[in-house]
Formats: structure tokens, C-alpha cells, sequence
């Protein structure tokens, strides 16, 4: 009788047997296939590497054309055409913020609202939610350029009639992130467990209080990033505001409702980037240095939270 | 059914409150369709629909004015073929090097990064394309006369298809690559116990089955490309001119929209309702490609998860 003491090393032998055979036939591949295997292998790791130098170029060619003209005074002079020197983004840099508060402001409760409509309330065997479901897809892949002309046509004139003031282009970025606010809101809310929804509901809480109490603060981690995305999104937008009336030499502090118009960050600098002189030209780039330093963060913040408190079930 | 015991109107109050917000997104298309029609039929009015859609010249600042969209439909498919060109490759090649070659560690690091490229804004793009991408890259290696020669040239269809690529091969990269993750491990496995090279694997096996996620990304990268504005306006010009030809200025349509239609424009003049029948057609072609995209990432959803 043999024990399993004695069919150990057999075991053993027959493995590394196996092993040794399985590896010799790897060795031997054909050669054609390995030359193969490497050019393969390195042809996809160029394609990163062209799209990471892209990116590296983008951002040493902004430091290396705008380092001469960041100062302080880029945050607290107005634009100038004759004194480029001293011309800074003081009205764009405070008419992009009252943009984006508005935008938060718009964007948050009715994104969350129809994400939440979507994910708990709606049956999506019936046709009209697929519709808004499609609808919302459709709707984030728009161009930026055509939610412009529905803020010219819709809100600036036609039935809102607002005039060519802040709100309307705050109104138009607040239209324009919305899908992605709500489909980044969806994931998050769908991540959530339906054992948690069912425990809820069973002990007794309305549909509503399973939401508020159970769900909105498991999802809150996955929303914020989708918010803060959506915002860093509205804030880089340039074409849209320049339908909606954002014009360039604003050298007054822009207000919401005031109908003297505004100017925006991205607008700014797009009107300095026009001008050839070299002087405009740093100007420009030293506004997208600025732009990239507040937009990377936000990016980083928003990526930081989703992993800080994404939370596995 | 269970019932509750009262008629908890504060319940039905929020299920309609949540209703209106995603119902808000139907009046967002709806308002766009409209505010795009009514003008466009009355620009219709004054040029002829077949003049608009087969003219071949736009030159709405002359007397008379001739719009024949196609010169700047023409435009938007030259920037745009360039970009995929650039794209196409280079997002691919990333989306399979992440998923089945790079290491975990690599994948969590670079992912991110690319998808940095997708946040930074357009203007800055167009900045680059026009300032760097132009000058100190493709002049230089711009074949002599070639095609009418690169130098001296301020604005070239080339430069923004460039900086184009370089803003959707992130959606590409990130779109395929998660195509890519979906096909299941036994795919690989079967493929690799058959003996397969990781390079046979890669494009014989995880490539066909990720197929439709593929081609929607690349798909919606087509309509991001033609929707784009600054980075053409910046880089590309503002001269209609029918040609696929590189090196020369263009105008695209939505360029023509973001210098036509800023502040001072008058609501009843010729040029407000060409910007919408301009408008309008840009609308219907990104409309179409959206939806071929949406259908496509719905059957490889549908396939695998």
C-alpha cells in the first residue's frame, strides 16, 4: 500500500516534469511570433507615450510662454489693448466665478433630482423613461457650440428673454453640464445595494426617507465627484459664452443681473490668444497656466474623494 | 398589495418634484429643436433649401451672398479626418496597452493622466495647436512644397486636427479600454490555453469581442471632433474652402457660428438665421452619430454585463 507520504515526491516530480516541458515549449516559440510579440508590445507603448508627451508639451509650453507675464496683477487688473503690460483677468476671473456659483447652484438639486427620479422611481420598461434616458446620453454629447444657440434663442431672447446678462450664460453652462452631472449621479446611486434599500423600506420607512437616509448619504462620495467634474467642465467652456454675450473688455467687477455685460476666464483668454503681439501671447498663456493650476486641482480633489470614500459593499 | 395607512401626499409631492427634474432634460432637447427650426425655415425662405445643402461656395459677407453649405461642411470632415487619423491609432494602441499589457500600478497612474487631457479646456488646445503644434512641429516637418508647402502659413486644417486628436484620444483610450475590461477572463484564458502569443490574444480575441464598444468610441470621438469649436476657430482659420487639403486654412461650421454670432448681431438679418440652418445641420450630424453610439454601448452592455 502506498500512503500519501510516498506519492508526495511522485506528485512533485510529475509537476515540475509538466513545468519543465510546458516552459520549453514556450521557449520555443517561433521566433516570428515573438519579433511579433515585441514590435506589438512597443508600437502600443509609443501611442501612450505620444499622448502623455502631448499632454507634458501642452503644459511646458504654457509655463514656458506665460511664466514672463505671471504676477499678481493678473488677479486684480482689468483687460487692456494698450497696456498689455498691466492688463490682467480681474473681471474675467470674477465673472467666471459667479458663472460657476450659478451653475452649482442650478445644477446640483435638478441633477440629483432626475437622477434619483431615474435610478428609483422610474420603470425603465416603460417608453417614456428610456426616452429621457437616451435623451440625457444624447444630450451629453451635444456640441458645446449648439447649447450657445439655445441660450441665444431661448434665454437671452425668445421666451426667457433675460438680455445679455451673467445669469443667461450661467443658465446656458448650468443646461450644458447637466447630463453629466445626472449620469455621473445615476452610477453612484446604482452602486448603492438594493439589500440596503430593501432593509429600509421593510422596517417601515417611505420611499422617500430610504432616499434621504440611506441612499443619498451612501452616494454622496460618487455625486460630488460627478459635480465637481461638471463644474471643472463649465468653467474651461468658451464657446457657448461667446453667443450668450460674454464680451471681452469688461474692466468693471461683473454682476449677475446687470445688463452692462460680463466676461468669463476662458473668453479672456481666447481674446488675448488672437492677438499676435508677443506680449498677448503671454498674457493668453499666462491665464491657461492659471486656468490648469484651478482645474487640476478641482480634478485631483474630485479623484481624491472617490477614492477616499468610495465604499465598497 | 400592501397599502400605507395614510395618503402621503409629502411622497407623492417628491416623486412628481424628481419627475419634473428628468422631464427638464426632454425640454432642453425640445427648446434646442425649436430654437433651431424656426429660424432655419425662415432662412429657407430667403435661399433655397438645394442651394444651401449642394452650393459649394460660402461667402455670406458678399453682394450677393451665396451660402453653399458644403464648403464648411467640407471644412468641419478635413479637420475632422485628421484628428481620427491622429486619434484612432494612438487611443486604441493606449486602450490596449492598458488593458491587457500594462500593470496594475501603471494602469492606476496613467488612466488618470490621459484622462487629464480630457478635462483641459478647448481654449488652451487651440492655444497649443496654433502657437506650438503649428509652428514647431509641423512646419519643420512639413515636406517642402508638398501639397503647397507649410511655411509662412498662420492657420492650417492640420494644426486643429492635431489638437483635435489630442482631445479625444482620451475618450477613445478610456471608452475602448473599459470595452476592453468587460470581454470576460475566460476569453483570454481559452485563448492563451490554445497557445495564442499576447499579441494574438489582444487583436484576434479581446478586439472582435470588444468590438461595439470600440466602434462607439470612436464614434462619439467623431462627434466631439465635429462639434468642436475654439480649437478650429484658433488653429484652423476662418476661410470657407472646399479641401481636404492639410495645410490650408478652412473655415468649419461651428467656427462660423462662434464668429458670426457674438453680442451685436441682428435678430432678423440673413446672417442670425444662417447661423441656425448652420446650426441645425451640425445638430442632426452629431444627433446621428450620438445615437449610432448610444446603440453600440448598449449591445456590449448587453453582451457581457
Amino acid at each position: 500500500m502506498e500512503g500519501p507520504g510516498a506519492a508526495m515526491p511522485r506528485n512533485r516530480l510529475a509537476v515540475a516534469g509538466a513545468r519543465a516541458t510546458t516552459q520549453a515549449m514556450l521557449r520555443n516559440q517561433p521566433r516570428g511570433d515573438v519579433i511579433r510579440n515585441a514590435v506589438f508590445a512597443g508600437l502600443l507603448l509609443l501611442a501612450v507615450l505620444i499622448a502623455l508627451a502631448g499632454l507634458l508639451a501642452l503644459l511646458i509650453q504654457a509655463f514656458a510662454k506665460g511664466s514672463s507675464a505671471l504676477s499678481l496683477d493678473l488677479f486684480t487688473n482689468p483687460p487692456s489693448t494698450a497696456f498689455p503690460e498691466r492688463a490682467g483677468f480681474r473681471p474675467a476671473i470674477i465673472g467666471s466665478l459667479e458663472l460657476i456659483a450659478g451653475v452649482i447652484l442650478f445644477v446640483i438639486p435638478v441633477g440629483i433630482g432626475a437622477a434619483l427620479y431615474l435610478e428609483e422611481y422610474a420603470d425603465s420598461t416603460k417608453w417614456w423613461n428610456r426616452l429621457v434616458e437616451v435623451n440625457i446620453q444624447n444630450l451629453a454629447a451635444v456640441p458645446s457650440i449648439i447649447y450657445g444657440i439655445l441660450g441665444l434663442a431661448f434665454i437671452v431672447r425668445g421666451p426667457l428673454d433675460l438680455g445679455f446678462i451673467l445669469a443667461a450664460g450661467s443658465l446656458t453652462l448650468a443646461l450644458l453640464v447637466l447630463p453629466m452631472v445626472i449620469i455621473a449621479s445615476r452610477e453612484a446611486i446604482r452602486a448603492v445595494p438594493d439589500s440596503i434599500r430593501q432593509g429600509s423600506l421593510a422596517l417601515g420607512a417611505t420611499q422617500w426617507q430610504t432616499i434621504r437616509r440611506q441612499i443619498l448619504p451612501a452616494s454622496i462620495p460618487g455625486i460630488a465627484t460627478g459635480v465637481i467634474l461638471a463644474v471643472s467642465r463649465a468653467l474651461g467652456e468658451t464657446a457657448p459664452l461667446l453667443l450668450v454675450g460674454a464680451t471681452v473688455f469688461v474692466t468693471f467687477d461683473p454682476t449677475p443681473f446687470s445688463p452692462d455685460g460680463y466676461s468669463a476666464m476662458p473668453v479672456q483668454i481666447f481674446n488675448y490668444a488672437v492677438r499676435p503681439q508677443e506680449d498677448f501671447q503671454a498674457l493668453a498663456a499666462a491665464g491657461i497656466i492659471v486656468m490648469l493650476v484651478v482645474l487640476l486641482a478641482m480634478n485631483s480633489f474630485a479623484i481624491w474623494l472617490r477614492n477616499r470614500y468610495e465604499q465598497r459593499w | 398589495m400592501l397599502q400605507s395607512s395614510s395618503p402621503r401626499y409629502g411622497e407623492k409631492a417628491i416623486h412628481g418634484l424628481l419627475a419634473a427634474c428628468a422631464v427638464l432634460s426632454v425640454l432642453t432637447t425640445t427648446a434646442i429643436v425649436i430654437s433651431l427650426i424656426g429660424p432655419t425655415i425662415g432662412f429657407f425662405e430667403v435661399v433655397p433649401i438645394g442651394d444651401f445643402l449642394f452650393g459649394t461656395d460660402w461667402t455670406p459677407q458678399f453682394e450677393p451672398p451665396s451660402f453653399g453649405v458644403l464648403a464648411i461642411v467640407v471644412g468641419t470632415l478635413n479637420v475632422t479626418l485628421w484628428g481620427m487619423l491622429f486619434a484612432i491609432p494612438i487611443g486604441l494602441g493606449a486602450a490596449v496597452y492598458l488593458s491587457e499589457y500594462a500593470s496594475p500600478r501603471v494602469r492606476k497612474t496613467v488612466k488618470p493622466t490621459l484622462e487629464i487631457l480630457a478635462g483641459i479646456p478647448t481654449v488652451a488646445i487651440g492655444f497649443f495647436a496654433a502657437s506650438f503644434i503649428l509652428p514647431e512641429v509641423i512646419q519643420p516637418l512639413w515636406p517642402g512644397d508638398f501639397l503647397g508647402g507649410a511655411t509662412g502659413k498662420p492657420f492650417m486644417a492640420l494644426a486643429a486636427g492635431l489638437g483635435i486628436g489630442l482631445m479625444i484620444v482620451p475618450i477613445i483610450a478610456s471608452i475602448s479600454e473599459d470595452a476592453m475590461s468587460a470581454v470576460p477572463r475566460g476569453l483570454h484564458e481559452g485563448a492563451y490555453a490554445l497557445g495564442a502569443t499576447k499579441a494574438k490574444v489582444a487583436v484576434r480575441v479581446i478586439f472582435p469581442a470588444a468590438l461595439s464598444g470600440i466602434v462607439a468610441s470612436i464614434v462619439l470621438a467623431i462627434s466631439r471632433a465635429v462639434g468642436e469649436t475654439m480649437i478650429v476657430v484658433l488653429a484652423a482659420g476662418s476661410t470657407p474652402n472646399l479641401t481636404f487639403n492639410p495645410v490650408e486654412a478652412i473655415q468649419a461650421m461651428t467656427s462660423y457660428i462662434a464668429t458670426t454670432a457674438t453680442g451685436d448681431i441682428s435678430t432678423g438679418s440673413i446672417d442670425y438665421k444662417a447661423v441656425f440652418a448652420v446650426g441645425t445641420v451640425l445638430f442632426f450630424m452629431t444627433l446621428v452619430m450620438n445615437m449610432i453610439s448610444i446603440r453600440l454601448v448598449r449591445k456590449y452592455r448587453e453582451v457581457y454585463e
